[in-house]
């Protein structure tokens, strides 16, 4: 037996049943593609000895159209897809299933963005195809779904019908599990040999001509379609003999519709998906206590087979819940109940009557999202089955206190068994937690007769994520999908988190409860929160602690406690003798790093031989000695959302607030990322005024907007704490001013990019600089205290200043700040300057990616407001449109400042000609034009207020577009180079007012580092994991040819004056502008410290030039484009040989690597000779240029 | 005129080996070295952090964000197929042995018990004729005595020793209490060969930008300090003495000879005027040695070592006073 997750567990189905894999990322199920495309790249057979073709599309919409064409010409083909992506591929699978073609598609079920994206697990994306004519196969379990995976071949290669396989999203497609692997001999089997030669056989090929796709018209159309019924009537039959055939040869036994529980059963619960594995272990238990109560599993849910539904359902049911994971705004009830209902009812109407008196269905709701779907909840539907008038159409696992659908719940009914070990991990993502508890699952499933079991939670944030591992070991098999809510292992990897979380809310009484403590084991008691220390007393923990940071550290790891900590864990959960445990870590240490060196076996290998000589365990006094309690999470100054809402959700708790906690809409207030204070970077910088030249350059690169740069009055500094560094201002815009660089010592995430950055070094200690980083807890209440103040100083009127520069403009009020975004972000300076820019004014049209979960995943949102309470209006629509959501938001916004400015003229009697001349003659070419536009703005609303007429009404509604708003297309590389480059492409054709900044990371960093086609030539990456072999496409000179589109190539860490120029220009130009931004990122593969350093080299070796296109300067005659920076100072290799990217490639196969890199240096030489060519052409003047319909305020 | 020697046990036809250095990363260069006649090619130095630090920055690379969100796991494909750490340099053995025909020596550069060793033995797998073990030791750590520092490098050179069937050449710095009785230590673990020296790691100063940067060229008045080391050597070990420094023309080479070596590598001259460099040396040797009546290198070699002295002690102290005697004030 092996231990797995089942994307893998159905990958290996899949890969060795194909012979063409068409990918493209989508959470949760871009595993499975990855895993086919690694086996591709290390040349793995499929089941004919041949290895597959795997090929990266440009979005799922191609990816099935591929797989349809491949299917079309013969040969055996398949994808993956979730959600948004299988929504894409509904008017393909109509064709496929339309035309009788044997395929099966894999899809980790996800929720489908509604009022609000989720990447969690619901069936929303599979119930909108169950009317493609695809048959809908459900697994409920990891090995369901390798099994599964195989009858769904079997039977589409029999039955014609094509199959959409699919389990649920993160809750099985991620959980780890020990199952049975079938071997290729199992496969070869099952599949029908004459089956793959019949389809074969269908081929289009010109050996044997046919027409397919043709356009029927109403004379045939209908009978035609009516042509297939047979294959649908034949299928349930097919499948339940492949099931039967895989039973013979597996021992594994499954039915189209499956019973369990009591045979005489009274209540029933139909459902599918990781659900129902739960549900029957509720109903065993329920039964055991003389409960007459049944499950019916559905696996076949499309074509749904009335015969073998009622064959299923024993004929004691009186009544029957049936529960949906998705949900049907408007329907009578969700698809399952329905499709139950009607076989209920025309059964009861028909001769064969199964029922005398059929049973009284109702239908609900649970698990959307993954929301937690426990044994509790599947009592108390069992419990409303039993009442006279049950509750129909209710929901489970929430509290609905508005329509009042919620049924309540007993939260401590639990079935666990007592003979299983139960352990939550509570960790950060950076100290390797998750990482070796998938190890120590693997080494328990797979060293011993154990059964095991994992799943692991994850917060919204990249950088300083908390994570939290469930891990379950037992005699017999694990059917739990459900978090762990009664734990007898405790482990906190992180001190800090017992002041923020409510780690031991599940430790069961008698618990062991282990600790990762920074102090001496006799200090480590009186350092607990009084709240941790009561609960360690009332549930009669045994307390271990270990400072794992030290022994980690002493053994050469850094900050990866994670062996450390695993070694604890065998060490007192006692799942393994102590000597033989630490074996098995050794021998998993060597099977994971054996390869990769001797030094990090060494290392790790010290690390566990020291790790047990500091463990202690501690001594528990009969009660709680401390009185510090937990501080709150969120300060009492919060507003009152932030502190009935997002502070629950901060909290981990947000499951318990009920539907009136939220808005009907999904809007959600801007600016509450200012009150999770995170506090997660152990070193922060602290500036030294002493060295300071005043440049601004630590706040410009600040990822985070932690470090900030402010000029003020100096009367300001009579409220100042005591000590708060200043200095006298230099230039002469704000002379006699003074000057503060400051840290927000909690927001703060450690990145080290402001040193790195900070040109002043004291002359006689260089290695100190202006800004160097100091550990946080010495100077935490100290510089607390101090951004508090900083920020209560008002922000500088920059309409003083000449000209907003790399400098001024960090005067600015940043109003993206404390984002999640990973430490060291190479995006999101970026977008913090665009606020800083144009803020105030900024409407975003973000693209799915990690610009949209950094911008929007809650609890918190980091776009803020300024004093005025203007700032980013934000919202994500969807990946693939973002251009044309953009663009509708500048069609509106144009369209009312067309109708502001309409009224302005109409009223401009009444409100005086003067002001409406000076309003509509709006001059912005520098910044002092917008607050007096506001003004201006202000005494009309003010004269409107007096005028007494329905026009005056309208104007004041609309009077703020007379202030001209900056819209901007923003997302990244994956965005704009693939699935969104058609409309991309479109909107920059239609010279409209729009902005698109790409944040090119050059591969697909939020699903995990996918191939995009900005993916650099000789760069591994996920789906081109043996090195991509093709040019980056050239976005810029694309859009170039248009000529009417500003273009610029960015990157602030090598030239920031350019960058801000770029924007500056890209806002003040009158039509379509694309500014491609080089975004330094985890997905490179270095330490983002060396972000800027890097930026820097790619910009010296031509890799990425720095130009701009201005087709102002053609119109002037000059030659539109201009290179900014001269490349060649250093050599592309160079620039290569500093990422893991490229040198995972040397790293399989050298010659590759040589071979690639010989290639990009030819290209980008060729590259840069183009460019520099093109920057000599001037081009014909344009006599007249074609007019736009624009609003208010264009030059 | 017969240059024949023997060094490491490997007969060669002349003393003149092109050192360690950048020149053999490039295998035009090789092939160019022994078309000027290189009878054996030292390979650039892997060095111990560069081992350590290629393994232990890859997997930080590569490492660094897994597990944190829900949507990436991870951020690379899966590396559990390919091997970390400096694989290109085991290949580039054999690239070269695929080239050449001269015996090539790997160089391997560390002072600590560490993995890295274990690079000694792959380098014999990749097919290295005999392995340069450079103990090149900045003994930095104010809490680390000379004896320490003698033991750690004396383990190492054992444990390299130890592992290998080919012969190793240890490559040493002049920095020891008393080098002698160092020498003497390293050569009974029973290597074949002493390197004088490796250079000491001596940066320079960047005084506009105040950091610190590296300078690499050897001069001829680094020659000197070779020279005497390698006339109280000569004859006092078993082991073949090679010397590797500051040689700059073929009189620099012929008093490397004539002080003990038996073979004498040269590094700075190539970088600078290119592979080629060496027949120009190896045929100002042979015309020096033919225009002063040598009948071979072999007569040569030691003629100016203190074994070849009646009262050695005496020797060093006048030896020491005639240098100290022949710098005259303004000369230098």
């Amino acid at each position: 037996m092996i231990t797995l997750d089942a994307n893998e567990a159905v990958a290996s189905v899949a890969y060795r049943s194909n012979e063409v894999i068409v990918l493209y990322p989508i959470t949760p199920s871009s595993p499975m593609g990855e895993w086919c495309d690694e086996w591709s790249a290390h040349h793995k057979p499929n089941l004919w000895g041949d290895v597959p073709e795997i090929t990266e599309m440009q979005s799922e919409g191609g990816a099935i159209g591929a797989v349809h064409g491949a299917l079309q010409a013969g040969s055996l083909a398949t994808t993956f897809t979730a959600s948004q992506g299988l929504l894409l591929m509904i008017p393909n699978m109509y064709k496929i299933a339309g035309e009788l073609t044997s395929f099966c598609m894999h899809v980790a079920a996800r929720t489908v963005a509604t009022h609000a994206l989720s990447i969690f697990g619901d069936h929303s994306d599979v119930m909108a195809c169950r009317q493609t004519g695809f048959a809908l196969l459900c697994s409920n379990s990891v090995q369901e779904a390798h099994d599964f995976a195989c009858i769904a071949q079997a039977a589409t290669l029999r039955a014609r019908v094509p199959f959409l396989h699919f389990f649920d999203g993160f809750r099985t497609s991620h959980e780890v599990s020990k199952i049975h692997l079938l071997e290729d001999d199992d496969l070869h089997e099952l599949f029908d040999d004459q089956a793959i030669a019949d389809h074969r056989r269908r081929a289009l090929t010109p050996d044997r001509p046919v027409l397919r796709g043709t356009a029927q018209n109403p004379d045939t159309f209908f009978q035609a379609r009516e042509a297939c019924n047979l294959f649908y009537q034949r299928l349930p039959g097919i499948v339940q003999q492949a099931m039967d055939a895989f039973a013979r040869r597996t021992g594994r036994s499954y039915r189209l519709f499956e019973y369990v529980g009591h045979p005489q059963a009274e209540r029933v619960i139909v459902l599918m998906g990781s659900g129902a594995e739960m549900a029957e272990e509720t109903a065993i238990h329920l039964n055991g206590q003389g409960e007459k109560v049944g499950v019916l599993k559905v696996r076949l849910y499309r074509p749904f087979s009335p015969r073998d539904f009622l064959a299923a359902l024993p004929k004691s049911t009186k009544r029957l819940a049936v529960l949906d994971r998705t949900k049907e705004p408007g329907a009578v009830g969700e698809p399952l109940y329905l499709d139950v209902a009607s076989v209920l009812l025309e059964n009861s109407q028909s001769k064969d009557a199964a029922f005398a008196l059929p049973p009284r269905v109702v239908g609900g709701r649970y698990g959307l999202s993954s929301k937690e779907f426990t044994p509790a909840m599947v009592k108390a539907v069992f419990d409303e089955l039993k009442k006279d008038e049950p509750k129909n159409h209710f929901t489970i696992g929430i509290v609905d206190d508005m329509t009042h659908t919620s049924l309540p719940f007993d939260e401590d009914f639990s079935i666990e068994p007592n003979d299983m070990v139960r352990a939550l991990f509570f960790g950060l993502g950076a100290d390797g937690t998750v990482g070796a508890n998938k190890n120590s699952i693997k080494i328990i499933g797979e060293e011993t007769e154990n059964h095991a079991q994992g799943y692991f939670v994850y917060d919204s944030k990249k950088s300083g994520a908390t994570t939290i591992s469930h891990l379950r070991f037992g005699p017999r098999p694990i059917r739990a999908p459900y978090l762990i809510h009664s734990a007898n292992f405790v482990a906190c990897h992180q001190f800090h988190f017992l002041e923020k979380f409510d780690i031991l809310e599940h430790a069961a009484p008698g618990a062991v409860f282990l600790l990762n403590a920074p102090y001496a084991p006799e200090e480590v008691w009186d350092r607990l929160p009084r709240e941790v220390q009561e609960q360690i007393v009332s549930k009669g923990l045994h307390l271990y602690a270990i400072d794992a940071l030290k022994v980690a550290k002493e053994a050469g790891m850094g900050g990866r406690i994670n062996t450390v900590m695993q070694t604890c864990f065998f060490a007192v959960s006692g799942v393994l003798p102590r000597e033989e445990a630490i074996a098995q870590i050794k021998k998993a240490i060597e099977k994971t790093y054996g390869k990769k060196g001797d030094e990090i076996v060494r290392r790790n290998f010290a690390a566990v031989d020291q790790t047990l000589a500091h463990l202690h365990e501690i001594e528990v006094p009969r009660a709680a000695t401390v009185t510090k309690s937990r501080p709150p999470l969120v300060a009492p100054a919060a507003p009152d959302f932030v502190q009935r809402v997002s502070a629950v959700m901060m909290a981990g708790k947000g499951d318990l607030l009920p539907v009136s906690a939220f808005p009907v809409d999904g809007t959600w207030p801007t600016g509450t990322a200012q009150w999770e204070k995170r506090t997660i970077a152990d070193e922060v910088p602290i500036w030294d005024k002493k060295i300071c030249i005043q440049c601004n350059k630590c706040a410009f690169v600040c990822p985070h907007a932690a470090i900030r740069a402010k000029v003020y009055e100096p009367s300001h500094l009579d409220k100042a704490p005591a000590e708060f560094p200043s200095l006298d201002y230099k230039a002469a815009d704000f002379k006699g001013w003074k000057y503060t660089i400051q840290v927000a010592p909690q927001d703060c995430t450690g990145c080290n990019l402001c040193v790195m950055v900070c040109p002043a070094k004291d002359k006689a200690n260089p290695k100190h600089k202006s800004i160097n980083m100091t550990p946080l807890l010495p100077v935490l209440e100290r510089e607390k205290e101090r951004y508090g103040f900083f920020l209560d100083l008002p922000d500088p009127p920059l309409d003083r200043v000449a000209h907003v520069d790399v400098k001024t403009s960090q005067f600015a009020l940043p109003m993206i700040e404390y984002s999640g975004a990973c430490a060291g972000c190479g995006e999101t300076p970026y977008l913090k300057l665009l606020t800083q820019l144009f803020g105030d004014r900024l409407l975003i049209a973000n693209a799915t990616g990690c610009s949209s979960i950094y911008g929007g995943n809650l609890p918190t949102t980091p776009y803020t407001t300024n004093a005025e309470g203007r700032g980013p209006a934000w919202s994500n629509s969807l990946f693939e449109d973002n251009a044309e959501f953009g663009l509708g938001l500048r069609l509106s916004v144009d369209n009312l400042s067309r109708q502001a400015a309409a009224l302005l003229v109409q009223l401009a009697p009444q409100v005086g000609d003067e002001l409406a001349r000076e309003i509509l003659a709006l001059d912005h070419s520098h910044e002092s034009a917008w607050p007096a536009q506001r003004r201006r703005v202000d005494l009309l609303r003010g004269k409107l207020a007096g005028l007494d007429s329905p026009k005056a009404r309208r104007l004041e509604l609309l009077a703020d577009y007379l202030v001209p708003k900056s819209v901007w297309l923003i997302g990244g590389d994956g965005w704009a180079y693939d699935i969104g480059f058609g409309g991309l492409d479109h909107v920059l054709s239609l010279r409209r007012k729009i902005n698109v900044l790409v944040l090119d990371t050059e591969v697909y960093s939020n699903t995990g580092g996918q191939a995009s086609k900005s993916t650099p030539l000789g760069a591994a990456a996920k789906f081109a994991s043996a090195g991509k072999d093709v040019h980056k496409k050239d976005l810029g000179l694309m859009a170039m040819s248009y000529g009417h589109v500003y273009v610029a190539s960015v990157a602030f860490g090598a030239k920031d004056t350019h960058t801000v120029q770029a924007f500056q220009e890209a806002e003040s130009y009158d039509g379509p502008s694309l500014i491609i931004a080089y975004s330094h990122c985890i997905a490179h593969g270095y330490d983002m410290r060396f972000g800027l350093e890097q930026q820097k080299l790619a910009v010296a070796s031509g890799v990425w030039p720095l130009y701009r296109f201005d087709p102002r300067r053609a119109r002037a005659g000059e030659p539109p484009l201009s290179i900014d920076v001269l490349p060649g100072k250093k050599s592309v290799e160079e620039y290569m040989r500093n990422e893991a990217r490229f040198r995972m490639v040397e790293k399989i196969d050298a010659e590759r690597f040589r071979r690639l890199a010989k290639s990009a240096r030819n290209q980008s030489a060729q590259r840069v000779a183009l460019y520099e060519q093109l920057s000599h052409i001037s081009l014909p003047r344009e006599t007249e240029r074609p007019t736009v319909a624009a609003g208010n305020g264009q030059k | 005129m017969d240059l024949s020697t023997t060094y490491m046990g490997f007969k060669l036809d002349h003393p003149l080996i092109p050192g360690a250095s950048p020149l053999v990363d490039n295998l035009e260069n090789v092939k160019r070295l022994e078309d000027a006649g290189a009878p054996m090619i030292v390979m650039h130095s892997l060095f111990e952090e560069q081992i350590v630090n290629e393994e232990l920055y890859f997997t930080h690379a590569l490492e660094q964000g897994d597990s944190s969100t829900s949507e990436a796991t991870n951020y690379f494909p899966w590396p559990s197929e390919f091997a970390l750490g400096v694989d290109e340099y085991l290949e580039q053995i054999a690239r070269i042995k695929l080239i050449v025909s001269v015996p090539v020596i790997a160089s391997l550069n560390g002072t600590t018990e560490g993995g890295w060793l274990a690079y000694a033995g792959m380098i014999e797998q990749a097919g290295a004729d005999g392995l340069e073990l450079n103990i090149y030791d900045v003994a930095a750590d104010p809490s680390e005595t000379g004896e320490q520092v003698e033991a750690r490098a004396l383990r190492v050179i054992r444990a390299v020793r130890d592992s290998l069937s080919i012969p190793v050449a240890v490559k040493l710095s002049p920095f020891y209490s008393s080098m002698s009785h160092f020498a003497k230590e390293v050569d009974e673990t029973g290597v074949e060969g002493l390197v004088l020296f490796n250079r000491f790691y001596q940066p320079d100063i960047d005084i506009e930008h105040l950091e610190v940067v590296r300078i690499n060229l050897s001069s001829p008045a680094d020659l000197l300090l070779r020279l005497r080391w390698l006339a109280l050597l000569h004859g006092k070990v078993r082991a073949s003495l090679a010397c590797t420094g500051g040689v700059h023309s073929a009189s620099d080479a012929i008093k490397a000879v004539m002080a003990g070596a038996d073979a004498v590598q040269i590094v700075s001259a190539l970088l600078q005027r290119g592979p080629s460099y060496l027949r120009t040396v190896r045929e100002g040797m042979a015309h020096w040695l033919e225009e002063h009546g040598y009948e071979s290198l072999a007569q040569m070699r030691g003629s100016m070592s203190l074994s070849r002295c009646a009262d050695p002690k005496a020797y060093e102290r006048a030896n020491y006073m005639r240098v100290l005697q022949s710098v005259r004030p303004g000369v230098l």
